[in-house]
């Protein structure tokens, strides 16, 4: 098992520097001069080339490159062009928030999603299953934002239950654990939970179904396992790869919640993102997709490990 | 003492889409300690048979009549606890592919000692020993080590060695093998066969045993049963059904045989296929194949002839043994 997880995160390492270039690449694709949103009209040529040497971005692609990796091992992701501000220190304050809201999001999506999946799967074909079918059919389509802005109608506009925006009393970004705050993460917890729900209870359901029909169940109950033991039996078998659709649900709560986030002001990653990207920020673009996408390779590697412990048939040589 | 199984005029249908009557009006019994064959082709009714015993048959969509009895106990009446205690306890199977039967994310010894912990209530080291030590009774080689594998890990033969340690490890009375050889290769096949055989002399437990091969049953059993059309329609002591076999579809089984054929020779084959039984049978089930079927067979239900004690032949012209004709 040790040696299967140093053979792992060995291999995370070219990943994470094709992750990097992709990151830095895509940046220069994008349309748009980052020096036009901070510059004057009316700027000379010699001030907008000195303040593009400013940045360093008048040095050949694989220089800025070197450059800008080089800083980043050092644990520097350089300053925002739109703010001055470190990089590192807007981006790890975002994803901390996005982190926040997609855990929530995935503590109420998970079990919720197991156990109506494990609940149809059993009851295959009847209308427990139908009924399971339908909602996460709904969960998987119906458009989240859409949603979110509907609950916002309903339980800030309507009934004033809960805040609409922010992740705290007065738009503060700082998080507290306390009542005043999480009351602004129930609706968009809530509403990012949503699709996972759909997306983990139609995979349960497939793979609960698929293992009740497998003779060993039958060779269980003939053994004289009651229905519970056949149960654990069935959920050791779905263990590792429902952990793996979940895991990579998690990286999708954290990565794909921009326009949640958009919707409620919540100030995490994806909200920071869709700023930089409008403000052509590419300092602060790139260091969000970085970690973003490292966060995703971490995400996968937890998920290998842990699948590779549950399924004593995965090679874990 | 009380006869170890007892089938009274059981019949199951399974109702759906199609219904299905697989077993029409089968009675059986054995005594302790006997090894029964049940020999039949593929539909016959055998597996079926097998499943009813350990109230295994869907109850939403099978209909049984009629009633089984293993030691006294009224099988079809149990359920919950009762039921789990007898299944695995009382009356254990092994399954005919091995790879499939055991769960493939659990140790060998760990799928064991749960059911030994289930119905012997003992805590898991002691059942791990018990699990060790049917392990070595089906002769595992280095059994410490194999306690700890996954089934992925162990060759065929081996994964029905663990199947039938499994069964074993809680002494039931009766045993059901169901075709427990059919997975394996042919010299493993053997192995397997005399190790059941050995083992049902150790622990004296009666074995059904399920098969299509003839050649099996009379290896393993002193009496056979053969099943056409889910219908016992002839049984008795292997050597009465070798030698004298009555029925013309036992004789067309045990012509169908492969010993004894010269090579070029054409094989002898039972013509046409068994009926679809989405009816009850009214007449001889065998009928349409038979070669020596006259008016009187397609009309009524045969005649059960018992031309001795513990011996019957569904069929109107078993009367006098039968001359070649």
């Amino acid at each position: 098992m040790l040696t299967y997880l140093l053979r792992r995160l060995i291999l995370v390492l070219p990943v994470a520097f094709g992750v990097s270039v992709i990151c830095f690449l895509l940046v220069q694709i994008a349309p748009g001069d980052p020096l036009t949103a901070i510059m004057p009209v009316d700027a000379t040529a010699e001030e907008q080339s000195a303040m593009r040497a400013a940045y360093g971005l008048d040095k050949p692609l694989p220089v800025q490159y070197a450059i800008w990796i080089g800083n980043l091992v050092q644990g520097d992701m350089g300053k925002s062009i739109a703010t001055g501000r470190p990089v590192a220190a807007e981006v790890f304050g975002a994803v901390q928030n996005s982190l926040l809201l997609a855990v929530s999001a995935a503590v109420i999506a998970f079990p919720i999603g197991i156990f109506l999946g494990f609940l149809a799967g059993y009851f295959r074909d009847i209308w427990i299953d139908r009924a399971v079918t339908a909602v996460s059919i709904a969960g998987v389509s119906v458009p989240n934002y859409w949603l979110g802005i509907v609950l916002v109608i309903i339980f800030s506009v309507n009934l004033g239950w809960l805040p609409s925006m922010g992740a705290g009393p007065g738009g503060s970004s700082e998080w507290q654990w306390n009542w005043l705050h999480m009351r602004h993460l129930i609706l968009p917890a809530v509403t990012l939970a949503v699709v996972p729900i759909g997306i983990v209870a139609r995979t349960v359901r497939a793979l609960a179904g698929d293992i009740l029909t497998q003779d060993f169940v039958q060779a269980l109950y003939a053994k004289g396992m009651s229905r519970a033991d056949v149960l654990r039996h069935v959920a050791r078998n779905a263990a590792a790869t429902a952990l793996s659709v979940m895991g990579l649900q998690l990286g999708y709560l954290l990565g794909g919640s921009i326009l949640i986030e958009t919707v409620f002001n919540w100030p995490g990653s994806g909200f920071l993102l869709s700023n930089a990207i409008f403000q052509r920020d590419l300092p602060l673009l790139q260091g969000t997709i970085l970690v973003l996408a490292l966060f995703f390779v971490a995400m996968n590697l937890i998920v290998d490990v842990a699948q590779a412990a549950i399924d004593p048939r995965i090679q874990r040589t | 003492m009380t006869d170890l199984l007892d089938i009274r005029n059981l019949s199951i249908r399974f109702k759906g889409k199609r219904t299905v009557h697989a077993i029409n009006d089968v009675s059986l019994s054995m005594k302790q300690g006997e090894t029964l064959a049940l020999l039949g082709e593929s539909g016959s009714g055998k597996s079926v048979t097998l499943k009813a015993l350990l109230g295994l048959l869907p109850p939403k969509r099978t209909e049984i009549k009629g009633a089984v009895h293993v030691n006294g106990t009224d099988v079809l009446s149990l359920s919950g606890k009762a039921l789990q205690r007898y299944r695995g306890g009382e009356v254990s199977m092994v399954f005919q592919e091995p790879a499939l039967a055991l769960d493939p994310v659990y140790t060998v010894g760990h799928q064991i000692a749960e059911a030994v912990m289930r119905h012997k209530g003992l805590s898991k080291a002691d059942a791990m020993s018990i699990a060790l030590d049917m392990l070595d009774r089906v002769r595992i080689p280095s059994a410490n080590r194999r306690l700890h594998n996954y089934p992925h890990e162990l060759s065929g033969g081996m994964r029905q060695r663990v199947m039938i340690a499994l069964a074993l490890a809680c002494r039931p009375r009766l045993l059901l093998a169901d075709e427990p050889t059919t997975a394996l290769d042919a010299t493993v096949q053997v192995q397997i066969l005399l190790l059941l055989r050995e083992l049902q002399k150790e622990f004296g437990m009666g074995v059904i045993f399920v098969t299509h091969d003839i050649g099996v049953a009379v290896e393993i059993s002193e009496r056979v049963a053969v099943m056409y059309a889910g219908q016992i329609v002839e049984e008795g002591t292997t050597r009465e059904i070798i030698r004298d076999g009555r029925h013309p579809y036992t004789q067309g089984l045990l012509a169908a045989n492969l010993h004894d054929v010269a090579r070029g020779e054409r094989l002898t084959a039972i013509p046409g296929a068994p009926p679809a039984l989405e009816t009850r049978p009214e007449a001889c089930s065998f009928a349409p194949r038979c070669p020596y079927a006259v008016a009187a067979c397609r009309a009524d239900l045969p005649p059960v002839i018992c031309p001795s004690e513990r011996r019957r032949v569904a069929c109107l012209r078993a009367e006098a043994p039968m001359a070649a004709e």
